[in-house]
This record gives structure tokens, C-alpha cells and sequence, in this order.
């Protein structure tokens, strides 16, 4: 049976040829532009406030573009960016430590397992520094030496220490910064702010975007916005998975329906699964807290070397623990990259070393960190987080070890975009965590942060410029029929999962799924389970569509008719996310096919088959997949090694 | 745990609001007082009730959008957010009274969830440095001393929760406002703003519906953040500064 068809590759992603160093710049020459006078003729739609999403709506806005922007939440200042806890690379090389924009290139393009397209990887790394430096400009509160200069640290896959951070609230502060830009285009009236407006579908008109159709979350009223681009910043699908490190409202919403008007959506199957999160305590868990990878640094990693120990952490001997990362991954130890810290911790637990309730947990030990440094100089780097971790635990890890274990963080698939950040529908652009562009199969610590900036402050203006530049956008009429549909298939949709009136309610529905993913689309895939969780889909499909029950009406806010709505697109996507993952037969990133491994447990990647990225397209039957090939002519693909 | 629940209900901004009581039932200690909310919900629902209506969404103590009053305390017993509040601070049989932010500046939308849109519009009017992208410098042009970089970070690690305005006796922002006041005018980049920024922020405090100072300290009781009271005195010193130099 084939559940896909197999369509065109994709031969042309618009990077400009030449020496690779030479690309961006080279892009930006050719690129339109837009007489400043003529900007403020033209409204474009970005819908997220994070670090994407607020970057680019206040830079779009600063030079002179009538920015219409939306947030489900009801301030811009919370979009997830702000949980971002360790930091933020760039390639300054402040540490004389051999760093160099080729070096986080390079790093990057190994720490993606050879799944991510170098042109636009060495563009992230080029506009590193930059990114820094417009942060540090808007006041963002980076950590300082003493002699008033940046400090920076390490983190995992990377041998140089290129991390710039804020205590542990790295994400917070740069968000600040890009909210703060944006209040000011706000206040300037250059930004039309909807927040408490969720984005339910795209308009294309004669095969271009040019707009939304919303929800007002307070009054359920259902509108229509129009523009000449519309860029999504809507973030990652983590919360496919139920239970994740995302945000309760993180959902994929935004990039299902823009899949589904025609937007090609690349490595569903690319998940990451961060390695230190406080373990789940119980069946009520609303979601998984992440402790930060900057950790790392400087905590130990062990288990008991006796399986089954139940020792108190104190009560076992130095002797009897095994830092397993140190002994198999010494050049790296406890910074390897995430994927791979995530596999030994899971193959641990699994071959019953783990620790607490349920064997679902490896040690984060300090104790040898507060000998060498002292306590204050631990609280100084990490406090934050040591009382995050006990407020949620009820342990203190000043004393007791921390128990860590695997959640799911982040989403390196997502729509596909060209060098540009466009999608398949020519002005729909794709920024941040919601496109699939520049992590591969893997992202490496404190590279989303660099990621969405670079997008919103750097990449998507040149973009956007030249896109509008290009012309050829007549006005949309508002009775315009396509307006009326789209609108029309938003609330006949509300208006049904209001009708359902079941007896279940949609959360219930939500960790059915989320388990089903997790079970047999985590941290190890192997064919028969991805196979059997997709055959299980469309009967859960179905069964919600007629057993969920929202109650309350559409017009008023209805927080069960914002969860439903969105589930019901998590039922669709992850049927996609499977599919992609039967279909890439290698093991490769945060993707790791049990048939696929050399001898001692690593993954092992098919590149003659496999070293492309899966774009899929929606046909309304069977999906077709076309291929993007990538090519490495710099960095040559070989087995990631880091020990 | 077995708890009695006490929870303001109000289906609009302009429809009258009462509190209503509930029984949860199987309450575990190392549940977040959110996810206790949640295990209600989830009763009502399929009691075909309408749920209560609260807002939140990183559950990690982080974004600020969580809040409520938590028996006449914001954000509840222990110095957190709501989310981060854990089941283990209450005891078996206890009756718990839950209420939205209680201030004019802050009107009820629904049940528990509150407009806070008076904060954004306080930041709109100053709370930032004008760096259009593309402008700066090297980052490390500017040296910052450390002490000061501390402080700023100190007071930027503000979410803009409100539980400072719920807690004050007066609904005043005046935490609020200092926190980024202070963050902002330490630092070598807020200077050339310095002045405007305070006359402006505390322009555009006054002008929504919250209450002035008055020093009763209520809101750093409240702040999750630990933002000082000296905040309260630099936003003064500044606000003084500001004058001073605008008569010259």
C-alpha cells in the first residue's frame, strides 16, 4: 500500500550561487527594493510576538511598512520565546577561543546531523554578531564580567564558549528587547496590535497570500484581514506530543492551514527531545519544565552503576556511579548534543538504571561544582533555575542531586521556506520556529534564539522589500467571494465542534494522542509502531469529531473552543509527522529509526538515500512529497562523532 | 486532598459577578495549583458546566500571563506565580477563596481572566531604547559595569504579571513602572532617553485608572520576580532629575 505519492524535487530554493561566504551579500544586492515614501502603501500581517515575530514586525515597521500584527496571548511581552532560559550564540569570538562565523557554520551544519542546507546555515552564522549587538544596543541586560564586557559559556556540541546569556533568563530578556521595539512602532502608529486573536486560516487569492482570517478570543467575532505579505511566526508543534516544554497555547494552527491552502510542509518527522527536564510526578500533569542545557556545564550526569539502586543519591560511593556521558563521549562529557545526551539517557533508564519514581530519571549532579566554585559563584551563574527546580520538586538541589529526564522542546521541521523565507505560496513568509530552515535534525543548544532574531531582524526585511518590490498585487476587494468562503469554512468548523456536544472533553482526547506520539514517535521510532500509531489516528480523529464536548458558545470566550479547535489540527498533523517518519528509512538528528543504528547504539544516517528534505504538499488525498537534495560543499558529511 | 473551592464567576465585563463554591476531590500535593484548576474543569465540563475561565500559558513561572487572588494573597501563599504555586502548600479540608486581580485598571474580561492592557500601554509610552535595527554598535563598545548591569537585569526579569497592582491597597503600577524605569536609566543605552522615559511612563501611569504610592510595600510582598522597593525610589530620584533638568 503507498500512503504518498512522489512528486517534482524541488530544484531551485533561490540561494544565489558563488563562494558561500559571498551569498547573503550577494542576495541583498539583487534584492528589489522599496522607495521609502512607497513602504508606507503597503500592510503586511505577521502573526506571533516572539523573538520572530516581534523582531520582524518592529523592524518591517521601522522602515516604514504598515505592520498589522496578532498574539492569541493578551500581551506580546509572552510569547514563548520568553521561557528561553540558557542563551543565545554568536560567532564574536570575545574569547580568543578559535571561534569564527565558519566555526558556528560548521558546528551547526554537524550539530543538524547533515539534514540542514548550508547556505542558509553560514547566513545564520554571518548575522550571529549582529544580533548581539542590536540586543545589546536596546538595553538587553546580558551577563557581565567585571570589567563591564559580555561573559560568555559553553554549550552542547561545541568546543568553544560562544553562548551570550542572562542568567537563566536569556529568552525573557531578548523578547523584551523585540516587545519593546515593537511598543515603540506601536506607539509611533505603525503597528496595528490585535492581541487575544488567534489566526484560523490564510486567504490566497490568484495563488498569493494576502491575508487572515481571526478570531477575536473575547468576542468570538470571526474577521478577515488583508495585506500585501503575511509572515507566520506562530511558532513550533511540540504540543502535538501533549505533554511537552511549550506553552499550554503553543499549537500548529497556523501552519496546518497555511499546509493546507497550499504551503509545502518539510521534516514533520524532526522533533527534538531535550535531555534535562524534571521528570513527570504524576497522572495530572499539564506539562514538562525544561532545566536549561547551561546546566550542563557544570553539572555531572550519572547513574547508579547497580541497576535497580534505590539508595538515596548521598548513600552511593563515588565508586558506584557511572557518569556514563563522561565514559563514552570524553572529549564532549556532559556536552554532547541534545539528541545524543537524550538517547544514553533514555537507553539507561530502559536498561533499568534510571532513577526515582519509576525508573525515569538520571542524576544532574552539583556537588562537585560547588566544591571547585563555591555555592554563591553556583547560585550567581544557575539560582534561578536551582529554585525553579525546587518549587517544583520540593527537593533541594544544593544538596540532593537534580533528577532529570528527556521531554519534547523543540520542532526543527516546519513549512518549508526557500533562502528567502517564503513558502511555497509566493508572500507567505515563515520565520522562527515555525519553518523548518536551518537546525536540520538536530538543533543545537542556544541556536533559536540566534535563528528567530535573524529571521525578524535581518533576514525577513531584505526579503519582504523584495517581494513587495516585485509587484503585481492588484487590491483585494473585502466582498472579494474567496473572503466569504474562507470565512464561511472557519465557522461552520467552530460552529461543529460546538455541536458535538459528546463526553469527552477535549483534553482527554489531547493526552490520548500525545502518549501515542510519544510511545511510538519519541526518542525511538521503528516502523511497526509508527505503522500501528498511524493506523490508530484517523479512528481518534474520529471519534472526537464526534464525541468532544465544548461547552459554551462561539461568542464569547471560550478557552475549550480554543483548545478544541486546535487539537483538531494536531489530529491532522500528526498523521503527517508519522507518515514522514516511516517514510525517512534512517536514523539521523533527533530522529532515531531502531532499524538504523551502527553497533554500539548510534545513529546511523542513510545519505544515499536520505540526504534531501521531505517537502510534503496537501492534496486534500494522498500526500505528495517532493524532495529538496541538499548538497554539502563545504561541509562533508561523515559520522557526527563526539567522543 | 479534598478541597473546598470558593471562585469568583463572571460570564462578562458588564454582567455581575458572584463567588460561587465547588468541591475538588483527589488532589495530589505535587499538583500545580493550575493543574487543580484543571482537574475542576475537567468535573464541570462533563457536568455540563461552563469551566472557570483563567488565564495562563508557559506554566513555568515566565511569561506573566497567570494570576490570581489565592485567599486574599496574590498569586496565592508562597513567593511565586500561580503556576508555579504547588498543592503541597495547602492541607486536606481547606476552603480556598479564588479571585481575579481586584483593580479599576484592570477590568474583568471573564471569571478570573483580567485586561492588563493598561501595562503594554505604559511601556508603549517610554519603556525602551530607540535602536532602530541596524544602528548598533559593537556590542562590547560600551562597557557596563558589572554592579549596574546587575541591578538593570534585576529589574528586567519583570512579567508583568499585576501582581503588584492586586496586591497594592491603591491598584497602583508603581512597581511596575520603576522596574523598567530602573532597567533602562542605568544603563549607558537608556541614557540619552533617561529623562523623557520617566515623565513619559509616569504620565501615561497616571493617566489609566491606577491609584498612586504610597509606600505600604504590599507590592513587592507580591512580586514573584523579587523586584526591591528601592526600584520605587530610583523611579522617584529619576522622576525628581527629570523635573529638575526639564525647568532648566
Amino acid at each position: 500500500m503507498r500512503d504518498y505519492r512522489l512528486g517534482e524535487p524541488i530544484a531551485d530554493t533561490r540561494a544565489p550561487a558563488g563562494p558561500i561566504e559571498d551569498r547573503w551579500a550577494t542576495r541583498r544586492f539583487q534584492a528589489g527594493l522599496v522607495n521609502p515614501t512607497n513602504r508606507r502603501k503597503h500592510r503586511v500581517i505577521v502573526v506571533g510576538t516572539g523573538l520572530a515575530g516581534g523582531s520582524a514586525g518592529a523592524t518591517l515597521a521601522e522602515q516604514g511598512y504598515q505592520v498589522v500584527q496578532f498574539c492569541f496571548q493578551d500581551s506580546p511581552r509572552r510569547a514563548h520565546s520568553v521561557a528561553a532560559q540558557g542563551g543565545i550564540n554568536a560567532a564574536k569570538n570575545y574569547r580568543n577561543d578559535g571561534d569564527s562565523v565558519y566555526r558556528l557554520f560548521y558546528d551547526t551544519v554537524k550539530g543538524g546531523d547533515f539534514r540542514s542546507r548550508e547556505s542558509n546555515v553560514y547566513r545564520l552564522a554571518e548575522l550571529s554578531g549582529q544580533i548581539i549587538d542590536q540586543a545589546v544596543a536596546q538595553g538587553v541586560p546580558f551577563a557581565r564580567e567585571y570589567g563591564g564586557l559580555l561573559d560568555t559559556r559553553s554549550f552542547g556540541g561545541v568546543q568553544v564558549q560562544r553562548t551570550f546569556y542572562a542568567r537563566g533568563q536569556t529568552g525573557q530578556q531578548l523578547l523584551i528587547g523585540a516587545y519593546q521595539a515593537l511598543s515603540r512602532q506601536i506607539d509611533a502608529g505603525n503597528v496595528e496590535l490585535h492581541p487575544r486573536t488567534e489566526m484560523l486560516d490564510l486567504v490566497v487569492i490568484d495563488g498569493r497570500a494576502r491575508g487572515i482570517v481571526a478570531r477575536d478570543l473575547v468576542t468570538g467575532e470571526v474577521t478577515t484581514h488583508l495585506a500585501d505579505a503575511v509572515v507566520l511566526a506562530t511558532g513550533g508543534y511540540g504540543n502535538v506530543f501533549y505533554l511537552s516544554t511549550n506553552a499550554k497555547g503553543s499549537n500548529a494552527t497556523a501552519i496546518w492551514r497555511a499546509h493546507k491552502r497550499g504551503a509545502h510542509l518539510a521534516n514533520p518527522c524532526y522533533t527534538q527531545i531535550h535531555p534535562t527536564c524534571i521528570p513527570r510526578s504524576g497522572e495530572h500533569q499539564s506539562k514538562l519544565t525544561l532545566m536549561s542545557e547551561s546546566l550542563r556545564n557544570d553539572g555531572r550526569i550519572w547513574v547508579p552503576k547497580r541497576q535497580g539502586d534505590t539508595r538515596p543519591p548521598g548513600d552511593i560511593p563515588e565508586a558506584e556511579r557511572d557518569y556514563y556521558l563522561e565514559r563514552m563521549y570524553p572529549s564532549f562529557g556532559n556536552l554532547v548534543p541534545r539528541d545524543i545526551a537524550s538517547r544514553a539517557a533514555k537507553n539507561q533508564c530502559d536498561a533499568g538504571y534510571g532513577v526515582g519514581p519509576g525508573g525515569l530519571g538520571v542524576y544532574l549532579d552539583f556537588a562537585d561544582a560547588i566544591g571547585r566554585m563555591g555555592r554563591a559563584a553556583v547560585t550567581e551563574k544557575y539560582g534561578n533555575l536551582f529554585d525553579m527546580y525546587e518549587r517544583i520538586t520540593a527537593e533541594n538541589p544544593y544538596e540532593v542531586p537534580m533528577r532529570i529526564y528527556p521531554a519534547i522542546h523543540y520542532t526543527m521541521g516546519g513549512l518549508w521556506v526557500d533562502y528567502d523565507l517564503q513558502s511555497t505560496i509566493p508572500g507567505l513568509f515563515v520565520i522562527g520556529e515555525a519553518n523548518f530552515s536551518d537546525h536540520g535534525a538536530n538543533r543545537l543548544g542556544a541556536s533559536a534564539l540566534m535563528q528567530g532574531l535573524a529571521d525578524g531582524y535581518f533576514v525577513l526585511p531584505t526579503t519582504v522589500n523584495d517581494y513587495l518590490a516585485g509587484g503585481g498585487l492588484t487590491d483585494v476587494a473585502p466582498d472579494h467571494p474567496v473572503i466569504a468562503r474562507v470565512e464561511a469554512e472557519v465557522a461552520e468548523r467552530l460552529a461543529t465542534l460546538l455541536a458535538v456536544r459528546g463526553d469527552r472533553t477535549v483534553d482527554s482526547f489531547h493526552r490520548e494522542l500525545g502518549l501515542l506520539l510519544w510511545d511510538h514517535c519519541g526518542m525511538a521510532r521503528n516502523e511497526t509502531g509508527l505503522r500501528k500509531a498511524l493506523g490508530r489516528i484517523p479512528s481518534l480523529r474520529d471519534e472526537f469529531w464526534h464525541r468532544v464536548l465544548v461547552p459554551g458558545t462561539g461568542e464569547q470566550l471560550n478557552q475549550e473552543l480554543e483548545k478544541a479547535n486546535r487539537v483538531a489540527d494536531f489530529l491532522e498533523f500528526a498523521e503527517l509527522m508519522l507518515l514522514d517518519a516511516i517514510v525517512r528509512e534512517e536514523s539521523c538528528g533527533g530522529h532515531f529509526r531502531e532499524e538504523h543504528q551502527t553497533p554500539d547504539g548510534e545513529a546511523q544516517r542513510e545519505d544515499e538515500h536520505f540526504s534531501h528534505v521531505a517537502a510534503w504538499e496537501y492534496t486534500g488525498d494522498i500526500p505528495v512529497l517532493h524532495k529538496e537534495s541538499l548538497r554539502f560543499d563545504y561541509v562533508h558529511p561523515a559520522a557526527r562523532s563526539y567522543t | 486532598m479534598k478541597l473546598t473551592l470558593r471562585i469568583w464567576r463572571q460570564a462578562g465585563p458588564d454582567t455581575p459577578g458572584r463567588m460561587a463554591e465547588y468541591q475538588v476531590d483527589g488532589i495530589e500535593p505535587d499538583m500545580s495549583f493550575l493543574e487543580m484548576l484543571d482537574v475542576l474543569n475537567g468535573r464541570l465540563i462533563l457536568d455540563g458546566q461552563e469551566p472557570v475561565a483563567f488565564d495562563h500559558d508557559c506554566r513555568e513561572g515566565i511569561c506573566g500571563s497567570c494570576g490570581v487572588v489565592i485567599n486574599g494573597r496574590a498569586h496565592g501563599p508562597e513567593h511565586t506565580t500561580t503556576c508555579q504555586l504547588h498543592m503541597r502548600a495547602f492541607h486536606d479540608g481547606d476552603v480556598i477563596d479564588v479571585e481575579p486581580w481586584r483593580a479599576k485598571a484592570f477590568p474583568i474580561i471573564k471569571d478570573l481572566v483580567v485586561d492588563r492592557s493598561a501595562f503594554d500601554r505604559i511601556v508603549r509610552s517610554g519603556g525602551y531604547v530607540t535602536a532602530p535595527t541596524g544602528s548598533a554598535p559593537d556590542a562590547n563598545a560600551v562597557p557596563v559595569p558589572k554592579a549596574d548591569a546587575d541591578v538593570a537585569f534585576d529589574n528586567a526579569t519583570c512579567i508583568g504579571c499585576g501582581a503588584c497592582v492586586a496586591a497594592c491597597p491603591n491598584g497602583s503600577a508603581t512597581l511596575f513602572t520603576s522596574a523598567k524605569v530602573t532597567h533602562l536609566n542605568l544603563l549607558p543605552q537608556g541614557a540619552p532617553e533617561r529623562e523623557r522615559r520617566v515623565l513619559d511612563m509616569i504620565e501615561t501611569m497616571d493617566a489609566e485608572d491606577f491609584g498612586g504610592c504610597t509606600n505600604s510595600g504590599e507590592c513587592v510582598a507580591a512580586c514573584p520576580q523579587g523586584i526591591p522597593l528601592a526600584s520605587i525610589a530610583t523611579l522617584n530620584r529619576e522622576f525628581l532629575r527629570a523635573n529638575r533638568s526639564a525647568k532648566r
